[in-house]
């Protein structure tokens, strides 16, 4: 596969857009759709298999640009329905076009607090750019307005320009709320609250903020850094942080209420119980959850084997079962601690994979051999219990179950062996029972999450919920859209009574 | 032992539960460790603790006065305390720190409190005087021979189970092989029998599943589920592998750090 240096694409870029300034009438929509679609730079795949550093380099000025002449300014601006939050999608890619870059990040942020990250790590191929006519025109998804990428461009080109300006905090009104963990749904709920004027205390369990954002989802897709400035910045604004404090444990929900006087709680404490296959020789030495592995690796930095204490286990040949974007981390962070081969298996199609179209890409440029149509039967272990070899089935496609995706049927007697000596497991998180277990009132669901209304209130007055605690594993887009709206009824009750 | 300010966790805490902590805040391991006693007018809590590998040598090396950087807790279930009648304690090595809270309520409902302390040999052997002034008989024993009796904890507690009036409730904590034993002592008397797991853990929130164990053929997560189980019920042998995971890494790391401690120590003299 021929990689483009991130240089060979800038040069293409600048001749492309000397060709399109050169012009001196406005294009017309035939042929902004003839413009080149921009592709990312990227680190070459065989150097960033050695390194934890950003893969995608983000677009370079001329490519965010040309990229922006791409988009057709549909009037009904269908894009925009794609778009959890509702960004006016038009409306800032018109303002790289004309060049205003600032402009362009205002109108983003009047609807998302994390550009940064979402413009990294949403979905785009079945959210905003599932819709976007210039992808239907070419019959392409991949070929839509890389909306994506130039939203990340501009939150990016904020940042380094340090333009990022701290909202205005309005003045103190003594209300209290307290905010339960700290990922993407929280740090919203955290900004908006404290906006009003309200004193806003975050308390997260782990010894570092940012949750998923900054436990899951690894380095080298998205950076530290960029989580870390959204917590400097609820922190700049006057919002108090608590780390190590289980609410559930270090205290009780209630009292949170009943005792130390809080008007209001957020909880905000995602999806965090790993599901497992329930197979035999699950809990054999090597078999790990992808969140203990990722855990490891992001949170205690594992892969920094020089400083940190935290050991990670010598692999060599990993399986990783799944195929979403966890499934997909774990492979890719398998490969840069080390292993030899890395093997993922998964029990449909490339088609019905969850994860993120590049990030199968990425996966794969980077060595991962992909197993489709298969399936994990058992792990077998040695005498010290430690992983050999698993037992995989081969599987076709039959009918369309519920989900609309048709179902993987086993084919009989086609068992086969894998060498291996150790196994990833990575088909989904539930929801994490604690803050339930300690809060018996609290109503939740069948599968645990934690029932709301539309305003995103429980079943308790006072209290809040959402983000992956409600919506079962989802996405960190959905999970912010969830906090601005329990934000703002947080909001409306505070000032009302 | 150390005695650590945390009036929080000094408030909430309940026998059997615990906390972990991380001594240097990037790249520190976060180990969990009983909370052995608190005194809430204090808001302090006391961790009694074996240095075996690299963070508990850190933490060995604090002195009065320092921060530990990073704190969590009280994590997992507390003891269940019911008043049950004759209940016997065993403690092997280290694991008499987390026996002491649960120990003392267990007396404190009125149960009567039969304490065996297991060590390797003398020098080993923590908190006697404690867990005497709480026990209705107290009896000590050491592999070597070199302290009170030479036996292994599981010889008096079979004498136990055999005495009249039979045990209501045995609670065993030690080395894991010791639990194990325990187990199988009190398992022909079918004399409930509650032992605490040390797995490894991460979170201690139920988010890793690092902690899993086999419990009755079911995994459950220690740091949430447990620490403590039925011991008749737990797979030791599977718990026992899982502990060794990173043995190899373990080893090396602590060798390496006796080097550079032996190192530094060379340089300053
Ligand atoms: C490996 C991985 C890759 C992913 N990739 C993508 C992607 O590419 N794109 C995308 O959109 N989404 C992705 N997701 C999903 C996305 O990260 C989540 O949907 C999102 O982070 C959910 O946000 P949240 O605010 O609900 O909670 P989380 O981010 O889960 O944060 C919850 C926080 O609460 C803390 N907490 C839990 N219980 C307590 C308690 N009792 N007391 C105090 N604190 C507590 C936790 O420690 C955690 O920090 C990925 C998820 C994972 C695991
Ligand atoms: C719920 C719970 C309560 C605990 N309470 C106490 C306590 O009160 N006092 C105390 O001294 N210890 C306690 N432990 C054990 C303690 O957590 C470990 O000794 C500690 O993690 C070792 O850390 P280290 O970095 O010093 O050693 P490492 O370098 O991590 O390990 C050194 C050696 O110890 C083994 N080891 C690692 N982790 C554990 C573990 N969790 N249990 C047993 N062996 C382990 C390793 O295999 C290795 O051989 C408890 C464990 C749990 C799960
Ligand atoms: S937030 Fe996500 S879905 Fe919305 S426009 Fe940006 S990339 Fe698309
Ligand atoms: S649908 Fe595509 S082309 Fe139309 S406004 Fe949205 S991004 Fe631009
Ligand atoms: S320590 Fe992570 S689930 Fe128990």
């Amino acid at each position: 596969m021929s990689h483009p240096t991130p240089e060979q694409l800038e040069q293409a870029a600048k001749e492309t857009l000397a060709g399109l300034e050169a012009r001196t009438e406005a294009l017309k929509p035939k042929e902004r759709m003839t413009i080149p679609a921009q592709e990312m730079p990227t680190q070459d795949p065989l150097a960033r298999r050695g390194n934890m550093n950003e893969v995608a380099l983000g677009y370079s000025t001329e490519q965010a640009r040309i990229e922006a002449e791409r988009c057709l300014q549909c009037k009904n601006a269908p894009c925009v329905d794609g778009c959890p939050v509702r960004i006016d999608i038009p409306g800032f890619i018109q303002a790289i076009a004309d060049g205003d870059m600032q402009k362009s990040i205002d109108i983003i942020k009047r609807d998302s607090l994390l550009p940064a990250v979402c413009g990294r790590v949403c979905p785009q191929e079945t959210q905003c750019q599932a819709h976007c006519t210039v992808g239907k025109a070419l019959k392409d998804v991949n070929k839509a307005v890389s909306i994506g990428r130039l939203e990340r461009y501009v939150a990016d080109y904020e940042r380094e320009h340090g333009h990022q300006e701290q909202p205005a905090v309005k003045p103190e009104t003594g209300k209290r709320v307290a905010i339960i963990g700290s990922g993407p749904a929280s740090i919203t709920v955290a900004g908006d609250v404290r906006r009003e004027g309200h004193h806003v205390t975050m308390f997260e369990a782990f010894h570092k903020t940012g949750g998923v954002m900054v436990y899951g989802i690894p380095e080298f897709r998205l950076p530290k850094k960029i989580v870390q400035q959204e917590i400097d910045m609820l922190q700049a604004m006057g919002v108090e942080i608590e780390t190590n404090y289980v609410v559930g444990r270090t205290r009780k929900l209630m009292d949170l209420i009943t005792e130390d006087g809080f008007d209001a709680v957020f909880v905000g404490t995602g999806a965090g119980l790993p599901k497992f296959m329930r197979i035999e020789g699950e809990n054999l030495v090597g078999v790990f959850s992808a969140n203990e592995y990722l855990t490891r690796s992001n949170l205690m930095r594992a892969y920094d084997r020089d400083r940190a204490d935290t050991p990670i286990y010598p692999s060599r040949k990993v399986a990783v079962l799944g195929g979403g974007n966890v499934a997909m981390d774990a492979a890719r962070t398998a490969v840069r601690l080390g292993a030899d081969e890395v093997h993922l298996v998964y029990r449909r199609t490339e088609v019905e994979m969850p994860a993120r179209v590049e990030e199968v890409e990425h996966a794969k440029e980077e060595g991962v051999i992909f197993h489709l149509l298969q399936n994990a039967k058992r792990i077998v272990g040695d005498e010290q219990g430690r992983v050999t070899g698993m037992e995989c089935l081969k599987y076709e496609l039959g009918e369309p179950d519920a989900s609309g995706r048709r179902r993987p049927v086993e084919v009989k007697g086609s068992e086969f062996m894998i060498d291996l000596d150790t196994v990833i497991i990575a088909i989904g998180n539930d929801s994490n029972p604690l803050i339930k277990q300690t809060t018996p009132e609290l109503e939740t669901n069948k599968w645990g999450n934690i029932v709301v209304d539309e305003d995103g209130k429980s079943s308790i007055d006072r209290v809040y919920a959402g983000g992956d605690i409600v919506l079962g594993a989802a996405t960190v887009i959905l999970a912010m859209g969830e906090g601005r709206r329990a934000a703002a009824a947080i909001n409306r009750m505070l000032t009302g009574g | 032992m150390i005695r650590v300010e945390a009036p929080l966790i000094a408030k909430e805490r309940r026998p059997g539960q615990f906390i972990i902590l991380q001594v240097e805040h990037d790249y520190g391991e976060r180990i969990p460790l009983t909370v052995a006693d608190a005194d809430i007018e204090e808001g302090s809590i006391t961790l009694i603790f074996q240095t075996v590998g690299r963070t508990t040598h850190q933490l060995a090396e604090l002195e009065v006065g320092d921060a530990i950087t990073d704190l969590v807790g009280p994590l997992g279930q507390p003891t269940h305390i019911e008043k049950v009648g004759r209940v016997i304690c065993v403690g092997g090595g280290i694991g008499v720190a987390p026996l002491h809270p649960i120990a003392q309520a267990m007396k404190a409902v009125g149960n009567e409190v039969h304490i065996i302390i297991g060590a390797r040999n003398k020098d080993l052997i923590i908190l006697e005087e404690e867990m005497g002034r709480i026990a209705d008989e107290l009896i000590v024993c050491t592999d070597d021979g070199s302290y009170g009796r030479k036996a292994l904890v599981t010889a008096p507690l079979k004498e136990l189970c055999e005495a009249e009036p039979r045990p209501a409730l045995v609670v065993a904590i030690g080395p894991p092989i010791m639990m194990k034993f325990c187990a199988e002592t009190t398992r022909p008397y079918a004399i409930p029998t509650v032992v605490s797991l040390n797995t490894i853990m991460i979170d201690g929130t139920g988010m890793c599943g690092g902690c899993r164990v086999t419990v009755g053929g079911e995994t459950k997560f220690v740091c949430v589920d447990g620490p403590e189980f039925d011991g008749h019920l737990v797979d030791f042998d599977n718990m026992m592998k899982r502990l060794n995971a990173y043995k190899g890494e373990e080893d090396h790391h602590h060798e390496e750090y006796h080097c550079k401690l032996e190192q530094a120590l060379g340089e300053k003299s």
